[in-house]
């Protein structure tokens, strides 16, 4: 066995163990934040996991858009609501659980059986395009895939203008969860800069 | 375009005459560029450090770190000294774990970024074909360690500095890609050296800030932004936030954040000379010196000379831009949030993206000017 294929294996071991770990803490574990910091560690070893695959332009897009982009707002959301309250005690939290906990083996045994019944080899020995992958990338996106890419930016610009609505009330005349009629005024003074009221 | 020195290859043919086989003398290489690297960087930033406080004392007329070595230039190597020798305090309430992975991650990216910066045709830990997107994508990983260490500092103003953080670098990220995108369009690559190659037709006239003025002011401020640089740096605003998410720490976890922020500042100014100042060129294409003087271009003493005109010149010129930032610094008034926001969102985005459609324009009308 040569070292570059014993360093493969060596980080692939290494980079799925992380991944299983890092799921299942992100899943099961109570502080929040931790859970936020784990997805982020999660999203970098499927990085990772490209880069074994030589698609490095996707290893890098993952990072760019799962990491910096997702894995941020995420934190930063949860920053920015973070209160320090106990929660609730849930009534019946452990039969909610066994169900859970159940429906999520039934999905883990479904995809294993996946996994053992397909064929994954193909069936021609194809040249791995390696450094020439996102110039095929470019073409696939701008010619046999360009409606779902353009359909996927209809969606960000329609989550864009959902943001903007719910964080600028005053373009509505009526707010948005109770029905009543906004209150404008007081809308314009909240949105004025504190520096422009002290004269 | 295949000549310039090949370090890897000589080193490989020295040490297979000691009988090693291939894979052996791989392994030993691995390392060597990378150590070499990163002690350039730690010596750019104990440099920088020194421009720092020299250039500030000049800007305030006071004479600045005078009595470490001749004019105080062992002073950033006692600043060093001090932190590694302070005592390394993790606050009571603290969150520890996550206060000791926020500077790490700060860092980590920004030293893997180096993977990229050409200092000649072949001087580059690794010619990777993402090149400058790899930086990119890493560069986005840093606003993660910031809020994680103003978080678990468990401290407001931690806080506060770790959010502004992170809402700065997610802003100014999005003209500084798209300006670079303009320069990859021009190139055809997204790789450093393709780049460089590009730019070293006629000397300092091919260089990119010619063609993409716009894209380089962009860039630059952005950099700059991404950097927490005054006039940009109220993450850490002193009279607000006592110093933002690097409140709590001391020693060396305050360190990594210094050092961080420095390499970053050096990384920004090489990669500005390698996307828009010509990289490793001369302004006069040493090719053409060669030919005038009748000197044959791959003698070896005529190679190794062009290589290191190659790295004074990268390193000069990224000097002069961290010169630049440094004034810069010292001079202007800090940005308020909202003015940083509209600067970021309502005009430097709309002005990278009509440059990016202005050199797409540009390339298919005068293709032999913009890289057919």
């Amino acid at each position: 066995m040569s070292i570059a294929i014993t360093t493969q294996i060596i980080c692939f071991t290494i980079l799925s163990l992380v991944i299983i770990v890092g799921a299942l803490g992100v899943v099961l574990l109570e502080s929040i934040v931790y859970s936020a910091f784990l997805l982020g560690g999660v999203f970098m070893s499927v990085a990772g996991l490209y880069l074994l695959l030589n698609a490095s332009f996707v290893a890098a897009a993952q990072v760019l858009v799962y990491v910096g982009a997702v894995n941020v707002l995420i934190i930063f959301a949860i920053m920015l609501v973070n209160k320090k309250e106990d929660l609730k005690p849930i009534i019946d939290i452990k039969s909610r659980r066994i169900i859970s906990t159940s429906i999520c083996l039934t999905l883990l045994s479904l995809l294993i059986r996946v996994d053992l019944t397909n064929v994954w080899s193909l069936s021609s020995p194809q040249k791995s395009i390696g450094e020439e992958s996102t110039i095929r990338i470019g073409e696939h996106l701008f010619s046999d895939y360009l409606l779902p890419f353009e359909v996927a930016s209809v969606l960000l610009l329609m989550a864009m203008i959902g943001a903007i609505v719910l964080a600028r009330r005053d373009v509505m005349s009526k707010d948005i969860s109770t029905g009543l009629p906004v209150d404008q005024e007081l809308i314009e003074k909240s949105s004025e800069p504190l520096l422009t009221n002290k004269n | 375009m295949e000549y310039g020195l090949d370090l890897e290859y000589s080193f490989n043919e020295f040490l297979k005459g000691f009988g090693l086989s291939s894979e052996i003398i791989h392994i030993i290489w691995l390392p060597l560029p990378m150590l070499l690297v990163l002690v350039a960087a730690v010596v750019g930033v104990l440099v920088t450090v020194w421009l720092e406080r020299k250039i500030s004392a000049a800007a305030q007329q006071r004479i600045g770190p005078e009595y470490a070595g001749a004019l105080g230039v062992l002073q950033p190597i006692a600043d060093g000294l001090k932190l590694l020798v302070k005592e390394d305090i993790i606050p009571a309430k603290a969150d520890g774990i996550l206060f000791t992975a926020g500077p790490i991650l700060v860092l980590v990216p920004v030293i893997l970024s180096w993977l990229i910066v050409p200092f000649g045709q072949n001087l580059l830990i690794s010619n990777v074909g993402i090149g400058i997107f790899l930086w990119i994508a890493l560069s986005s990983i840093q606003p993660i360690g910031l809020l994680m260490s103003g978080y678990a500092s468990n401290n407001k103003y931690s806080l506060l500095g770790g959010l502004r953080a992170a809402a700065q670098s997610i802003s100014y990220e999005i003209p500084l890609a798209l300006s670079v995108l303009a320069i990859v369009l021009m190139t055809n690559s997204l790789s450093t050296i393709d780049i460089v190659n590009q730019q070293s037709g006629a000397g300092i006239l091919s260089w990119n800030i010619w063609r993409q003025p716009v894209g380089f002011i962009v860039f630059w401020i952005c950099a700059l932004a991404e950097c927490e640089r005054l006039p940009f740096d109220l993450p850490e605003a002193e009279e607000e936030l006592v110093a933002g998410y690097q409140t709590e720490y001391a020693g060396m976890k305050f360190a990594l954040f210094y050092l961080g922020s420095y390499i970053n500042l050096i990384l920004s100014a090489l990669l500005v000379s390698i996307l828009y100042l010509g990289g490793w060129g001369f302004p006069v294409p040493v090719e053409l010196i060669a030919k005038f003087l009748n000197l044959p271009i791959n003698a070896p003493f005529i190679q190794v000379f062009t290589a290191s005109i190659g790295i004074v010149m990268t390193v000069l010129k990224a000097y002069l831009l961290v010169f630049i930032a440094i004034l810069l610094r010292w001079t202007t008034p800090r940005v308020r949030i909202d003015q940083l926001l509209d600067l970021g969102w309502k005009f430097l985005l709309p002005i990278s993206l009509a440059n990016l459609l202005i050199t797409a324009g540009l390339k298919l009308a005068f293709p032999q000017f913009f890289g057919g």
